[in-house]
């Protein structure tokens, strides 16, 4: 059993439906069966539902439904068994060029833990992750949970610029940069998997609920993967 | 009837162009920001003069217009922010059907009101539907012209679309929005609310901010009184959206906009009701503003409202 969960007002067109207070596998569970079932429930004027760590947005059109009958039908959803809608996860294997040139923070990284640069990588890829949420930009997931011991915060100033493919470090959360973009987090290696692409049937590699395994690749490995296609 | 398609050359881009409709929804839980016009009832309003269906595209104007010419006739019209448009030297009417005949040159000059204008033409700017929209998000590198604004010597296409165009037809005068340099915005609690001081929401109401020169299509730094909160400014990263106003540890004041990240993790103190983004969308760097608090379902009364008279002035058309 559960706690029922919290209706707040995001906005007067969304509605954000709270099962905990922190970040667990069973609240996130909870999110992603809850925003499952009212994918599948298809509520009339539900416009965008929007899963995170532990809650669920639901965005809505105020002229074809309202908060008050929104709440109810979603009250009534999860009081079923709604965990039978989660899909199967998929566990994806992703390789890592780690320090060097890919990672200009894994030395800091590995300092502050007291590691060589290989350890605090053989560390971070020691782990299977979960994919908790995507957000921040298109296919950027949030992955947990990073073994304490290499748990970094954020830069103290955002770099201008991270490289797409960037593996990063904020805390015990880890995360891939799908594009060029700014950033915060502490970067310790490249991927040459393509996170986000149009040109693929399914545009996201990783949807919420799945699972992460990074892979140790050397410069060479990543040079050759990079030239085949996305 | 057949759309033609028509070319439109781009002289000059004007200093912030970006191609957009009402925006990508549905792809937030993927990080996919809903981006679209700034302004979505006056991009509304241009499309409907038109006759287009409302998900057409139209393009964004910020501040300094560009210098474009027409290949081909084609029914335009321009809304949103007055930013002196002109057909080959002659002053153009605003919130009005006109006919670019082939080889014309539409420029713009003199910003007189408003940050932001929507340039609407028969049928539809032309671009690539990704993601079901032509929305030009730029910090994504998604949308419009290959995800970026306009640049010089870019070529458009339009009129894919069909549409049932009228020459002259118009807003009519009274129905026009005045778009004010220090308007007061209306805003309900958010969904933190309870992570400030119970001063913060009456400071928030009873002091103007200034919109700082930190401010684009993703969101307005605002500066003003500070906005205290109880504990830590961070919380577990959730959804935001457009009109959120987020409060980091600085206590100063973001509103998040049209390009906004689908998640964030500040604290968020109140959210301003989406009758009113048309007006915050038409400030700029160094206009002020003010906040009234009100309640959820007013501001939904009022949403709902705003979406009656747009349906009694302008009944959509399109297919």
């Amino acid at each position: 059993m559960y706690a029922p969960p919290r209706f707040v007002l995001l906005s007067e067109c969304a509605l954000t439906v709270e099962f905990g207070d922190e970040i667990t596998l069973r609240t996130n569970e909870l999110v992603l069966a809850c925003s499952a079932s009212i994918d599948q429930a298809a509520l009339p004027g539900v416009v965008d539902v929007v899963p995170t760590y532990r809650s669920t947005t639901v965005y809505f059109d105020p002229l074809r439904t309202d908060t008050t009958t929104l709440t109810g039908q979603i009250q009534a959803l999860v009081t079923q068994n709604i965990h039978t809608l989660l899909r199967p996860a998929t566990t994806h294997t992703i390789p890592v060029w780690y320090g060097g040139a890919a990672g200009p923070d894994l030395l800091e990284v590995a300092e502050l833990a007291g590691l060589t640069p290989a350890d605090a990588a053989g560390l971070h890829a020691s782990v299977t992750y979960r994919v908790y949420m995507l957000g921040f930009s298109p296919g950027f997931p949030y992955l947990g949970t990073v073994p304490e011991r290499i748990a970094t915060p954020r830069l103290p100033t955002p770099r201008k610029q991270v490289a797409a493919g960037s593996v990063g470090i904020a805390g015990t959360q880890t995360g891939i940069y799908p594009q060029t973009s700014p950033g915060g987090w502490r970067i310790i290696g490249r991927t040459p998997i393509r996170l986000f692409s149009l040109h693929r049937p399914q545009p996201f590699l990783l949807a919420p609920g799945d699972f992460v395994r990074f892979v140790p690749i050397d410069e060479d490995e990543f040079g050759r993967l990079s030239m085949e296609p996305a | 009837m057949s759309p033609k398609p028509s070319i439109i050359h781009v002289l000059r881009p004007g200093l912030f162009t970006t191609v957009q409709d009402l925006g990508r929804l549905g792809y937030q839980r993927f990080g996919v920001s809903v981006s679209g016009a700034m302004d979505p009832w006056a991009l509304t309003v241009g499309n409907r003069l038109l006759g287009n269906p409302d998900h057409a595209a139209g393009l964004e104007l910020t501040l300094q217009g560009p210098e474009l010419l027409f290949e081909h006739r084609l029914s335009i019209a321009v809304t949103g922010a007055d930013l002196s448009p002109t057909r080959d030297g002659v002053a153009l009417p605003m919130w009005t059907v006109v006919t670019m005949p082939a080889g014309s040159r539409l420029q713009f000059g003199t910003r007189r009101q408003g940050t932001r204008a929507y340039l609407t033409i028969a049928g539809g700017i032309e671009a690539p539907l990704l993601l079901e929209s032509r929305s030009t998000h730029v910090q994504s590198g998604l949308g419009g012209l290959a995800g970026r604004p306009l640049k010089k010597n870019d070529t458009l296409a339009g009129g894919g679309l069909s549409g049932r165009c009228c020459e002259g037809r118009t807003l009519a005068q009274s129905s026009r929005p005045q778009y004010l340099t220090s308007p007061t915005l209306r805003v309900i609690p958010g969904p933190q609310v309870g992570r400030f001081t119970e001063a913060a929401l009456h400071l928030l109401a009873m002091s103007p901010y200034r919109v700082t020169s930190e401010s684009d299509r993703m969101g307005y730094r605002l500066e003003g009184a500070e906005l205290p909160h109880r504990g830590p400014a961070d919380i577990i990263s959730e959804a935001v959206s457009a009109g959120s106003i987020q409060v980091p540890p600085n206590r100063q004041p973001i509103l998040l906009m049209a390009d906004c990240q689908p998640t964030g993790g500040y604290t968020k103190l109140a959210t301003m009701i989406r009758a009113d983004r048309s007006l915050a969308a038409q400030l700029g760097p160094g206009d002020s503003l003010s906040f009234v608090v009100i309640s959820a379902k007013e501001a939904s009364a009022l949403f709902r409202s705003l979406h009656a008279e747009l349906e009694r002035l302008l009944p959509p058309q399109g297919p």
